[in-house]
């Protein structure tokens, strides 16, 4: 196995866990965090994808590079509207979870 | 010359990875936040430093040199920076007021 | 086994181990410890995958930038609010569902096509016309600049949705949630010490993106990060978000990008296309101007929304 299958099945592991904390946690701010794991194992994912198409004198396909690089930024600019609503949250309610009846 | 460059590199980056084994122990096995901090900091100082002066004679002369040793003042800063904020933090949270200045 | 494949086996397991970390965790500040911690392995990650553009981005906005934006929220959580954990079928039926999916794409990278396909050639003809060195920069202001132009107004328009969670009677006033109460003689200092360097390398990264790994993107990260250890250690104070000021500079970037876009139905026969004599300073002016809007919106999308200190 290659290194770069090896960061492959660890960028599907990292979805794997994401998803699972998503679900699982209750507090909004882990389930921020989760959604970032997630999105984090889908770039790696897009990385190795890029590292396989190493081509004419460059080791990374460039494309995918340049739409990671997009995707981290957006990831983040999203990151910080839902810490926002999750403040908002906190301050009406005064608890950090989704629970309607708790 | 290049054998004795060589000696040296290896010498002193193996001489700053006992500093960061040590202090990783130290990390794990000290008992309270201030000791563990010193722990920390000390590998960092001195563990850091030793790596990049064992590295020193490998790399492009001046601008890699310079890169390497900007890096290790750099992380000396941080952890001079670290050090008291966390101490404070400490000292606070244990008595529940703010220190003296 | 290979040393490198065995050094590569490490981060992979120590990657996965603080994301465990970070999954799991008791306390909310410790899973963000771990989620940055985590993020800077990811960024060796992106080294090691020789996507060294990636791995600067990671490590300046993935981890860094994300990392104190959650350290702030998870500091300011209420301490008694946690709500009950879900049962136990529901997360045997979670973790269940996970592990398919995990294993499913797992499948899709085993069995992905070799040799894998590339746009590498397509994307790298124009550069030398372009006067790039960068093949990253090249497809994010040339090859697909229609994304980047994008992008770039996604950040000022997250930045209006974030200033438009403000209460009705913050509206206009300065984002001063980021400034300590009480930063300490340390933290001043660093915040006095450190912009300067920091300076240099935002624009040491903005200018060597043309032909190195660096750009707007890197170096406006680094840039905002100076910016907001001086608002943190309260030397400077944050704009008032309705100032005329902050917003010109807020959208030059995207302007300037529009504005010159347009131009190329003259100059280059097509939106976006570049006149070739003169492709090079027109690129390093968008990426000038990119660089400061994108600097000025992350250190504002990090101070958050006007209001009082909470």
């Amino acid at each position: 196995m290659s290194s770069v299958t090896l960061f492959g099945l660890c960028g599907a592991a990292l979805v794997g866990l994401g998803l699972f904390g998503l679900i699982v946690q209750p507090g909004v701010l882990r389930k921020i965090l989760a959604f970032n794991l997630l999105g984090s194992g889908v770039l790696l994912l897009f990385g190795v994808i890029a590292r396989r198409g190493a081509a004419a004198g460059i080791g990374s396909d460039p494309v995918p590079q340049a739409l990671i690089i997009t995707a981290l930024v957006v990831a983040f600019a999203a990151t910080v509207l839902a810490v926002a609503l999750l403040r908002r949250l906190v301050q009406e309610t005064g608890r950090d979870s989704l629970d309607t009846d708790g | 010359m290049t054998l004795a460059l060589n000696v040296f590199t290896i010498v002193a980056v193996v001489l700053g990875l006992v500093f960061f084994l040590a202090g990783t122990v130290g990390l794990l096995r000290f008992p309270d936040t201030l000791t563990r901090l010193h722990a920390l900091t000390k590998a960092d100082n001195l563990g850091l430093g030793l790596v990049v002066l064992g590295l020193l004679p490998q790399v492009a002369w001046p601008f890699g040199g310079l890169k390497l040793i900007a890096l290790w003042l750099l992380a000396l800063l941080a952890g001079a920076t670290v050090g008291p904020l966390l101490g404070h933090a400490v000292w606070t949270h244990a008595r529940g007021r703010e220190p003296p200045p | 086994m290979s040393l490198a494949l065995a050094a590569d086996a490490g981060l992979a397991l120590l990657i996965l181990g603080l994301a465990v970390w970070t999954t799991i965790a008791r306390t909310a500040f410790g899973a963000v410890i771990g989620f940055m911690a985590y993020g800077f392995l990811v960024a060796l990650v992106w080294v090691r995958l020789a996507a060294v553009d990636v791995a600067l981005t990671e490590a300046a906005l993935g981890s860094g930038l994300t990392g104190v934006l959650l350290l702030g929220a998870a500091a300011r959580l209420p301490r008694d609010a946690a709500a009950a954990r879900p049962g136990w079928g529901l997360r045997l039926a979670a973790g269940v569902v996970s592990a398919a999916v995990a294993a499913g794409l797992a499948a899709v990278v085993l069995l992905l096509p070799v040799p894998g396909p590339t746009l590498a050639p397509v994307a790298t003809a124009t550069l030398p016309t372009l006067g790039l060195g960068n093949p990253v920069t090249g497809v994010l202001i040339a090859y697909r600049a229609i994304d980047t132009l994008l992008e770039s107004v996604v950040l000022v328009l997250a930045l209006i949705g974030l200033w438009s969670l403000a209460r009705d009677e913050d509206w206009g006033g300065r984002p001063d949630a980021l400034r300590a109460a009480n930063p300490g003689a340390a933290l001043v200092l660093l915040a006095q010490v450190l912009p300067p360097l920091g300076l240099l390398v935002g624009v040491h990264l903005f200018w060597t993106g043309a032909i190195a790994p660096g750009g707007a993107f890197q170096g406006g990260t680094v840039l905002a990060a100076m910016w907001v250890l001086t608002l943190v250690a309260g030397l400077t104070r944050p704009p008032r978000v309705g100032g005329r000021g902050v917003r010109l500079l807020l959208v030059a970037g995207p302007a300037l990008f529009l504005a010159i876009g347009v131009a190329g139905f003259w100059l280059g026969g097509a939106f976006l296309a570049y006149p070739a004599a003169d492709a090079k300073p027109l690129i390093l002016a968008i990426e000038a101007a990119l660089t400061l809007s994108i600097a000025v919106a992350l250190g504002l999308l990090l101070a958050g929304p006007p209001g009082a200190r909470e």
